[in-house]
């Protein structure tokens, strides 16, 4: 490993290496929950989207890799990755909005359904090599490869980076995103002024469902860049609370996957210098942070600043 | 037409239509999903019929097969109680994993420290206390998040699944670990004495025993006491229940306590009588599978058992699927899901059919 020639200085540039890569997947999937919760509804099952995601884009990336040649491949699956969410979040928007059905309960049950559908068609795909996205490399003028290598971003990454502000000018100052955020915060309000709740949560989970499988296609065709079965490991779940951390606000999604991204890589650093002892440990380091991060930022007497009124109410 | 509708409660189905909706409803769900699913099999290109008679004879079709039906539904009782008895008070958790892998790793940590320094029963009544001390204490965290500070326990239970089976990992590769057994990290080995042994004449372990008696107590305890009353009126309307004196508070943590402690058992079940030790095995979907035992029995603790044993069928049989008719192993994942999703769609449906409705009191 190139990185043990660094010595110390190998652990943060890990951490930053692995923050540059590990955020993408937490970056488009938690856009894609601001955007649903914004109309008001929970789609917990974007587990399920981020493995479908992931599989549909290797998948596509392979099969055609001859056809098109390695560059579009990925780009082809990148797009099907996006359409694989948007079908599951079709089914989770109608199933989610019939009375007396619970969106916490249908968003598990697509965690089960999406990722087994994802298992079972990406089973031929866990063996063969599908051409990878390419990268920018913004460590050419170092002559060390360690630099090199942790600097190689994904234009994905940068996507991601880029859609972060204009959703949040989306919901500030346009007509749509004045109807999600009526939607979000107060159904009648919104039925008052002639706006179907039905079909913009309909459109509002759809279209974060496609952000979510477009993570999906960060984990597979970017980094790690492989499909297996525990590519997601709850990175899905992880998003949901990350909206909440974030205050609902796209922007500070974007921080907040940032730390997320740098929290997971903090594992794999510290074994690259060699220190593996807590290797476990250290990987559940999310998993605490977003448990703390919830802690704190919660409380049990008022709702919280930000949260769309309506989310997890049955109307 | 008041004439006739004054006339038609006397007919046996209108009297009956509640129970028969609550009924058929679930069983039109199941078949909904079995034709659901029989299309993605004749789309991934095996013959729907042939896939359901191999089911069938793997799960249910011979001695053997019920028995291997049942070594399964064992922990899926336990671990759906997980679920079910906090949902009684309105709560979704999903910890249920997490439980499990906190039981088992308890378990062992009790069965190793103990060894065979006293009698056996005592030891594996020490395992078993312990198994539902941690699986307890591990989903009352979810519910005393849920209480003291408002965090969502669907999330955090979810989270806590992901912190057990990282500490679980870092124990057996590290502290715990048996440097003999090189298969996979492990822990050592548990005393053959501490096992659970066999019900006469079979190769079903005690613990189908235990998952039946914590159903039938579950069930009496929610329906039949007052702190079950108390529990569910709190699930129904947490500020009346608020305003009637009832400890909403105390009443979260100990149905979390409870819920956690059978997924715990279930943890101790499955390392003292299939796994032998604690390693990444235990890890076997059985509390993913737990929260739609659960959800298709809507939390009744008693028709959690029929589930149970529905599932542990549909579970032992995916082996046969792979083998005979090369459809990989998470088709029995996708036919999961699919049952989940119909039966969500069909508590849509109650009170909305013409059959079961109410007929105008004039």
């Amino acid at each position: 490993m190139a990185t043990e020639a660094l010595g110390w200085w190998g652990v943060p540039l890990g951490i930053l290496a692995g923050t540059l890569r590990g955020s993408a997947p937490f970056l488009f999937v938690s856009l894609g929950e601001c955007l649903t919760e914004k109309s008001g509804k929970i789609n917990l099952g974007l587990e399920g989207t981020l493995l479908m995601g992931a599989m549909s884009a290797y998948g596509v990336s392979y099969l055609t890799q001859d056809a098109v040649g390695s560059f579009w491949a990925p780009w082809l699956g990148v797009l099907a990755a996006g359409f694989a969410g948007m079908t599951l979040g079709t089914i989770h928007g109608w199933l989610a909005q019939q009375p007396r059905v619970n969106d916490v309960a249908v968003g598990i049950a697509m965690i089960i359904f999406g990722s087994g559908l994802a298992f079972f068609l990406g089973k031929p795909f866990i063996q063969p090599q599908a051409s990878q996205l390419f990268t920018f490399e913004f460590g050419a003028w170092s002559s060390n490869p360690a630099v090199q290598s942790a600097l190689k971003v994904s234009p994905l990454f940068l996507m991601g980076v880029a859609i972060a502000p204009i959703m949040q000018w989306f919901f500030r100052s346009t007509r749509w995103g004045l109807y999600i955020r009526a939607v979000g915060d107060s159904p009648q309000a919104a039925l008052a002024m002639g706006i179907s709740t039905f079909k913009v949560r309909m459109l509002s989970i759809v279209a974060g469902s496609f952000f979510a499988g477009i993570g999906g296609a960060c984990l597979s065709l970017y980094f790690p860049g492989v499909w297996t079965e525990r590519i997601s490991s709850g990175q899905g779940l992880m998003a949901v609370a990350l909206v909440i951390f974030a205050r609902w606000s796209p922007l500070q999604c974007l921080w907040a996957s940032l730390l997320f991204g740098g929290a997971q890589a903090i594992g794999p650093a510290f074994q690259s210098v060699g220190i593996d002892a807590y290797y476990y440990l250290f990987n559940a380091a999310p998993y605490i942070l977003t448990l703390v991060i919830m802690v704190i930022t919660c409380s049990p007497q008022r709702t919280l600043i930000g949260a769309p009124g309506a989310l997890g109410k049955d109307e | 037409m008041a004439i006739a509708q004054a006339a038609a409660p006397s007919d046996w189905f209108y009297r009956w239509r509640r129970p028969l909706e609550a009924v058929a409803l679930p069983a039109a769900a199941l078949l909904a999903a079995i034709v659901i699913f029989g299309g993605f099999c004749a789309f991934a290109g095996a013959n729907p019929f042939a896939v359901y008679g191999s089911i069938y004879k793997a799960a249910f079709g011979s001695w053997s097969a019920w028995q291997n039906t049942l070594i399964r539904a064992s922990p899926l009782m336990l671990t759906a109680l997980c679920t079910a008895l906090p949902a009684r008070l309105g709560l979704v958790i999903i910890g249920n994993e997490g439980a499990l892998v906190m039981g088992g790793l308890a378990a062992v940590v009790a069965g190793l420290q103990l060894g065979t320094a006293l009698p056996a029963p005592i030891t594996q009544v020490a395992m078993a206390m312990a198994a539902i001390v941690a699986g307890g204490l591990w989903i009352t965290l979810a519910g005393a998040l849920r209480h003291y500070r408002g965090v969502n326990e669907t999330i955090s239970s979810l989270l806590l699944n992901y912190i057990a089976i990282a500490l679980m990992n870092h124990l057996v590769e590290g502290p715990m670990r048996d440097a003999e057994f090189v298969t996979k990290p492990s822990s050592a080995e548990l005393d053959p004495s501490l096992l659970i042994g066999n019900l006469p004449g079979s190769r079903i372990h005690y613990g189908l025993l235990y998952g039946l008696i914590a159903c039938i107590i579950a069930y009496v305890l929610i329906q039949r006491t007052t702190f079950g009353f108390a529990a569910r009126t709190a699930g129904g309307n947490i500020r009346a229940a608020r305003i009637a004196g009832l400890p909403v508070g105390k009443l979260t943590l100990a149905v979390c306590f409870l819920g956690g402690s059978a997924a715990g058992l279930a943890g101790m079940i499955e390392v003292a009588a299939v796994q032998k030790r604690i390693n990444a095995s235990l890890v076997s979907n059985y509390g993913y599978a737990g929260i739609l035992v659960a959800f298709v029995s809507r939390h009744n603790p008693l028709a959690t058992v029929l589930v149970a044993i529905l599932l542990g069928g549909i579970l032992a049989s995916g082996g046969i699927l792979q083998r005979s008719h090369d459809l990989p192993d998470a088709t029995v994942l996708v036919f999961q899901g699919i049952v989940f999703l119909c039966v969500l769609f069909s508590d849509s449906l109650y009170g909305r059919l013409p059959w079961f409705r109410e007929k105008a009191a004039t």
